[in-house]
């Protein structure tokens, strides 16, 4: 007889542990920290008091490179977790507003990392159906700025009513924004990611267009009207300068829905099969052009909610329009969380924070806030090529998967 | 005189099959050597080895009395060694000259293409063996016959003495193949020799000059196409031992449940595929559809289940027409299918065995409630499964692909069977596997038609059909040349039509035969 | 029973082409409509229109073409509709493409003598700046083509880009602008060979690839922007100045042409060059067979002898370096520094002049001008009687090479191998 495992309620916490075994645990963390590795020694290449510390000797040189590397990545860890030190005398004096400017860099990380759940999310539900959806930031964009004209045309409704009336109308632009290169790929075979690249420069002009025409603020010129108050969505430390809104929440939500329909739903199975192997899905009776479209489609209405989301909790207004790299680093967000909707909350995470905090990073120690990109793509580099870090750390091949007969 | 070339115990392995076991060949300057076997039996490995595509374990190659290194398709090249693929290695936008020169341009200086230079000499060879062939013309613009003649160009372009030829008639129709006869007759009249690969017996009697008979990775006969038998031939071809043995009764057939009428298919490129067939399956029989790889079984069964459109004719499951109906109508009709190619079309791989078993029924009650899928019964449903068809795994979430062969065949049975199916359509459904789940699996297969199902059982293995099979249908390029009792035919005698010789039966055993339709 | 299905597939062949026939004759009717009734009607018939033909500081001259704005639409609106009655009931067969283009001209002109009606726009000057802004664009798409002709996609050809702007430009400041080009065009080769690296020895997907090395090289220039070249002391690093013009002796003379195709800096005689290297290169050469045979169909070239790693490699680093030059067009050629994302999306603008010129270089040149031209008019618009906002007319060419992608107006069908790693065992 075969033995199985004991038959337990599915939590979180399992799904996580046993994602994080199936795609490796070892080489991601090995790539992270490579990517970091390869970064400070960015940073110190790049830094000319480094080299005057070499030319007085070579133990000066590395120690002064390394002190430069633990402060670039201690502030980097300072800005976006905030300060220890400052975090515990807050609590321990228990003082509101001590509390909140301690905590601040955290709660703004997560700001920062809320548009980026929603967007990778977005792309690892594409992934898992097969589609490869460039397009998230162009589907955000368009979210963002039809949300924002749903934020001011409708004047004198409660909040209740505006705020999901702006976020779907966010999403439904997207959702239009992801269904046409579904559309495409269904019916002509034209290949999304083309097709995602151009709707995202169509966006990119559409928007631009609307910020100078007919969506332009009649005082401030290159900038759309402010939203209604009643279309804010609600932050939690309104009237100090703490952004934290509900729609960190949301997003949250968005991952645990997308997550349940992938997993435990019979669109999810249909999703998945069509991804992993679409002419067993075609056998099996799944209607494959359906599912592309859909997916594609869903994609884009989840970064487009991003949009609205952001609009409505963070900006209130569209300025020029100007790559805000979402809908790219989304790409990584998902590769990196091998797809799954839930693991995508931390790798967002991971990557809201490193934003976030380059900043005080780039305040503090000079090291420009770009080097975030940069680890962002070593660590893709080596996610997608293992081999790479296997060879570096001389780690052994997988197993195939063996065979029981 | 010493034989152009010669292999001497080239003998090949891969994981768990031994491909060529100590085969010895020689071929004279000048002739038409034929290697005759069934599909699997070696043939394409031992002339793989021969152009350099694969390395023997043992033997080896002699050229003119010479030893030589076949490490590469350049070195056969080298060697005067040219193979025509059974899949055309030929580029559609590129034209024939271009084609034809690729990898041994002619140039002027700098590298520059001398196209008119080439284009002349492609124009010669054509007229020097009659191939009738434009240089200038688009490979996509050409019927699969000119394109044969564009590989042979590419071969001859090449200097090559020895001409490999891989079941070049299995693309062809029957005019064709006649053209390609006379053609291959040019070439060694001029001088070049042919090493022939085919299964068709019928091919082999008209223009071999030497036959050899391959089986299970050996050589096992030799013959002279004006004194061999035919029937000895094909006992030859397909006379392995019989080993397997399965218990059945004479089938109760009850109502008709699939009847096909005048169905044609053509393959994209427009091709008759299946041509003009009609047949029905009852309940509680089997019909074995014997016939070789290619001959159109293929695309009958996607056809039947869904998968491909007809051209036209009409199909109906228990009355129903389902000529235009989706995979998932004819599912729900009661009809399982069991792929031809298991691991593409039946399985997704890297899905646990819980979710490849409910593939089809996923929506269904009790795996879902409008949506939401039902993981507790999924998975209740797997270890039911699993324990009753006797699957071997450590769970029922463990990747289909953690999985031997065998086992995953099981799975998919497992799936169709759980169903209760008044038709099974199952295509190949042993091919591969190993003794012991080959014999589950004709159990099962019997098990099911004893319960009253129709079975349309396609199988390229003869054995498998005869013991299964209440009738037998023979597919010969697109068409079925007969239906006959299982009981009342030889295997030589499905083996000569296999090969698509329809004359050999004798009239006085017609007679003594229920044979009930024969559509030529 | 053959014949009858060689009739059926003859049918089956003709269909399309016949309502392909229908659909371009009643798009040419439609657009003679579309000037007769928003243009003709909104033109006073006493309005006369000024077209410039002289680019500003040129001294080859031409006069002014000034014109009675109705009449001339009116002239173009029965060309369209004669065009589109005779494609309707003939059909031009194989020209119709070039039909087309044609009446996209003729469009292009009535537009343009309408907005300006009552008024004179520079018609000479907008085409000289439409040839400068297709440059980066036409070398992106042939960077493009080299990658996909040998099976190989790429969507890099923005990073590759912008890689070779900031080297070009350091390099330029230190040792001069030639340095500059070589040191873009090595730089580019260098990305080129990550590319190939990582799609062909390690096959992971070419998308992701792509994607990594935009990332990674738009952080990267912007890091040294920030980091080096915007420090006082290290700025001499970013001034590098650009290529002179050089009006071509003779040709430049030539009236309202000279000017516009024949007095530019060395980049826009490359591309004219490279457009011929290039065509004969990839149609003419054993290199462009192979390079083309890898792929289209890479098994068939590896059992003629032809090692499709190895050419793979090279040409997706010659795609690299062709990259990289473009780049070095924003640097070097056009501003005579470098700055943050100044490729701004040319290199996906390039790509789509790949997809819309069918993967050769004629095409993508013509693909490229028309995208240039979009740019330049967009530049444009706001001096015209009725402004169309720029925004939308950028939007143009994404938006054609949808159309065209999805097979609307002619098929327009990549390498058949592209995209596809290549596995030598799969034999």
């Amino acid at each position: 007889m075969t033995k199985e495992p004991s038959p337990k309620k599915e939590n979180f916490v399992n799904v996580f542990l046993e994602e994080v075994s199936r795609s490796s645990l070892t080489i991601i963390v090995l790539a992270i920290f490579t990517g970091f590795l390869l970064g400070g020694i960015l940073a110190a290449g790049t830094t000319p008091e480094i080299y005057d510390a070499f030319e007085v000797s070579f133990g000066k040189g590395i120690s002064e490179s390394l002190k430069l590397i633990w402060e670039t990545y201690s502030s980097l860890l300072m800005g976006s977790f905030g300060n220890p030190s400052k975090m515990i005398a807050a609590v321990a004096s228990g003082e509101t507003k001590a509390l909140q400017a301690a905590f601040k860099p955290f709660l703004e990380s997560l700001v920062v990392t809320t548009p980026y759940i929603f967007t990778g999310v977005a792309v690892a539900l594409g992934f898992q159906a097969g589609v490869f959806n460039i397009g998230a930031e162009g589907q955000l964009y368009m979210g963002a700025i039809m949300a924002a004209w749903a934020g001011w045309t409708f004047k004198g409704l409660p909040p209740i009513v505006h705020v999901p009336l702006a976020l779907a109308v966010g999403t439904l632009t997207g959702f239009v924004w992801g269904f046409i290169p579904g559309w495409l790929k269904a019916k002509t075979g034209a290949h999304e990611v083309i097709n995602t690249i151009m709707m995202n420069y169509i966006a990119f002009n559409f928007s631009e267009y609307l910020i100078r025409g007919p969506f332009e603020d009649p005082e401030t010129p290159f900038k759309t009207r402010f939203i209604e108050e009643s279309a804010h969505l609600y932050r939690f430390f309104e009237g100090t300068s703490l952004r934290l809104h509900i729609g960190l929440f949301i997003a949250l939500a968005v991952a645990v829905i997308i997550w349940y329909i992938l997993y435990k739903t019979t669109w999810g199975f249909e999703f998945r099969s069509v991804g992993l192997n679409p002419y067993a899905s075609k056998y099996a009776g799944i209607n494959s052009s359906w599912v592309t479209i859909l997916a594609l489609s869903l994609s884009g209405a989840i970064s487009g909610l991003a949009g609205a989301v952001e609009m409505l909790g963070v900006n209130f207004r569209q300025t020029q329009a100007l790559s805000t790299g979402y809908g790219f680093d989304a790409i990584a967000i998902a590769l990196l969380a091998n797809n799954h909707p839930l693991l995508c909350i931390i790798t967002a995470i991971l990557f809201g924070f490193l934003r976030h905090g380059s900043r005080v990073m780039q305040i503090n120690t000079g090291i420009p806030i770009d080097i975030i990109s940069i680890l962002q793509a070593f660590i893709i580099f080596f996610i997608a090529a293992p081999a790479i870090i296997r060879t570096i750390y001389r780690l052994k091949e997988p197993k195939p998967a063996n065979e029981p007969v | 005189m010493a034989p152009i070339l010669e292999l001497r115990g080239i003998t090949k392995r891969f994981p768990g099959v031994l491909a060529n076991d100590h085969i010895d060949l020689k071929l004279n300057q000048g002739e038409i050597l034929a290697l005759l076997g069934e599909n699997g039996a070696g043939k394409t490995t031992l002339m793989n080895i021969l152009y350099g595509l694969y390395a023997p374990d043992e033997g080896e190659i002699i050229i003119k009395g010479k030893p030589v290194q076949v490490k590469s398709p350049t070195d056969a090249i080298r060697a005067g060694i040219g193979m025509v693929h059974q899949h055309f290695m030929l580029i559609p936008v590129f034209s024939v000259t271009e084609n034809v020169m690729l990898g041994e341009e002619y140039t002027r200086a700098g590298g520059v293409l001398d196209t008119m230079r080439a284009a002349n000499k492609v124009k010669e060879i054509s007229n020097q063996f009659k191939l009738n062939i434009d240089p200038y013309a688009l490979i996509e613009d050409l019927p699969v016959g000119l394109q044969q003649r564009v590989e042979i160009i590419k071969l001859l372009f090449r200097n090559a003495e020895i001409l490999i030829m891989d079941e070049p008639s299995a693309v062809l129709t029957p005019q064709e193949v006649e053209e390609l006869f006379k053609i291959m007759h040019n070439l060694i009249a001029q001088g070049k020799s042919i090493i022939f690969i085919t299964h068709k017996l019928r091919e082999v009697m008209e223009c071999a000059d030497r036959i050899l008979v391959i089986r299970s990775g050996k050589v096992v006969g030799e013959a002279v196409p004006s004194s061999a038998n035919p029937k000895k031939l094909a006992a030859m071809m397909v006379g392995r031992p019989v080993e397997l043995n399965v218990q059945k009764e004479t089938a109760k057939p009850g109502k008709p449940v699939l009847n096909v009428e005048n169905l044609t298919i053509l393959a994209k490129n427009k091709k008759v595929e299946v041509d003009d067939i009609s047949f029905e399956v009852r309940a509680g029989e089997i019909l074995g559809v014997a016939g070789v790889q290619g001959n159109g079984q293929t695309e009958l069964v996607r056809c039947l289940t869904g998968l491909m459109k007809a051209e036209s004719g009409k199909i109906s499951i228990l009355g129903k027409e389902t000529t235009h109906s989706d995979p998932r109508e004819i599912t729900e009709l009661g009809v399982a299918h069991i792929p031809e190619d298991r691991q593409k079309d039946g399985l997704v791989l890297q899905s646990p065995i819980q979710d490849n078993l409910v593939l089809n029924t996923y929506y269904q009650k009790p795996f879902a409630k409008g949506i939401v899928l039902q993981k507790d019964a999924i998975i209740k449903n797997a270890k039911n499964l699993v324990r009753a068809f006797d699957i071997r795994t450590t769970g029922p979430g463990v990747p289909v692909s953690g999985l031997s062969g065998g086992n995953q065949q099981k799975v998919i049975v497992a799936r169709e069977f759980s169903r209760p199916i008044k038709l099974l359509i199952a295509s190949q459904p042993t091919r591969g596997l190993d003794v012991g789940s080959i014999e589950y699996i004709h159990r099962r297969l019997i098990e099911k038609r004893d319960a009253g199902c129709a079975i349309l059982l396609v199988s390229t293995e003869l054995d498998e059909v005869m013991q299964l099979a209440d009738r037998i249908a023979v597919m010969y390029n697109g068409k079925i040349l007969t239906i006959v009792d299982a009981d009342l035919v030889t295997k030589e005698e499905l083996g000569l039509l296999m090969a698509g010789i329809t004359t050999k039966i004798s009239a006085k055993k017609r007679k003594a035969r229920k044979v009930r339709e024969i559509v030529t | 029973m053959s014949n009858q299905i060689q009739k059926k597939e003859k049918i089956i062949r003709e269909k399309p082409e016949n309502l392909r026939q229908v659909i371009m004759g009643a798009l040419f009717l439609l657009i003679a409509l579309f000037i007769g009734f928003v243009f003709i009607r909104t033109t006073d018939t006493l309005m006369t229109t000024t077209f410039v033909m002289t680019p500003g500081g040129s001294k080859a001259t031409l006069p002014d073409l000034v014109f009675n704005t109705r009449a001339a639409l009116i002239a173009i609106s029965a060309l369209c509709a004669i065009l589109g009655v005779y494609q309707l009931i003939k059909g031009f067969g194989k020209a119709t493409n070039w039909i087309l283009g044609f009446v996209g001209i003729l469009l292009t002109t009535s537009f343009l003598a309408w907005g300006a009606g009552g008024g004179s726009i520079n018609v000479g000057g907008m085409l000289r700046v439409a040839i400068m802004r297709s440059v980066p664009i036409v070398l992106g798409a042939f960077s493009g083509i080299l990658c996909e002709r040998v099976g190989v996609t790429n969507i890099a050809i923005e990073g590759m880009m912008i890689t070779g702007a900031l080297v070009g430009s350091m390099f330029g400041s230190l040792f001069g602008l030639w340095t500059g080009v070589i040191a873009a065009i090595i730089s580019g080769g260098l990305t080129g060979s990550i590319h190939a690296m990582l799609s062909i020895k390690y096959k992971v997907n070419q998308i992701i690839s792509g994607t990594i090395i935009n990332i990674f090289t738009v952080g990267l220039t912007s890091y040294i922007v920030t980091k080096i070249l915007q420090v006082a002391e290290w700025q001499y690093l970013n001034q590098s100045g650009f290529f002179p013009s050089y009006s071509i002796p003779l040709l430049s003379k030539i009236p309202f042409l000279g000017p516009i195709f024949f007095s530019h800096n060395m980049f826009v005689y490359a591309m004219y060059l490279l457009v011929g290297i290039l065509t004969f290169a990839l149609f003419h050469t054993r290199w462009g067979l192979r390079l083309r045979a890898v792929g289209e169909h890479p098994k068939a070239a590896d059992t003629l002898g032809i090692n499709v790693f190895r050419t793979r490699y090279l040409v997706v680093i010659l795609g690299g370096m062709m990259a990289g030059f473009a780049g070095s067009y924003f640097s070097l050629g056009s501003l005579g520094y470098f700055e943050q994302v100044m490729s701004a999306g040319r290199g996906f603008i390039g790509l789509a002049a790949m997809i819309f010129g069918k993967w050769t270089p004629v095409g993508s040149l013509g693909a490229g001008l028309l995208f240039g031209f979009a740019e330049s008019l967009s530049t444009n618009l706001s001096i015209l009687r009725f402004p169309i906002p720029a925004e939308l007319l950028l939007m143009v060419p994404y938006i054609l090479t949808m159309v065209i992608l999805a097979g609307v107006v002619g098929r327009s069908q990549g390498p058949a191998a592209t995209g596809v790693p290549y596995e030598k065992e799969s034999l």
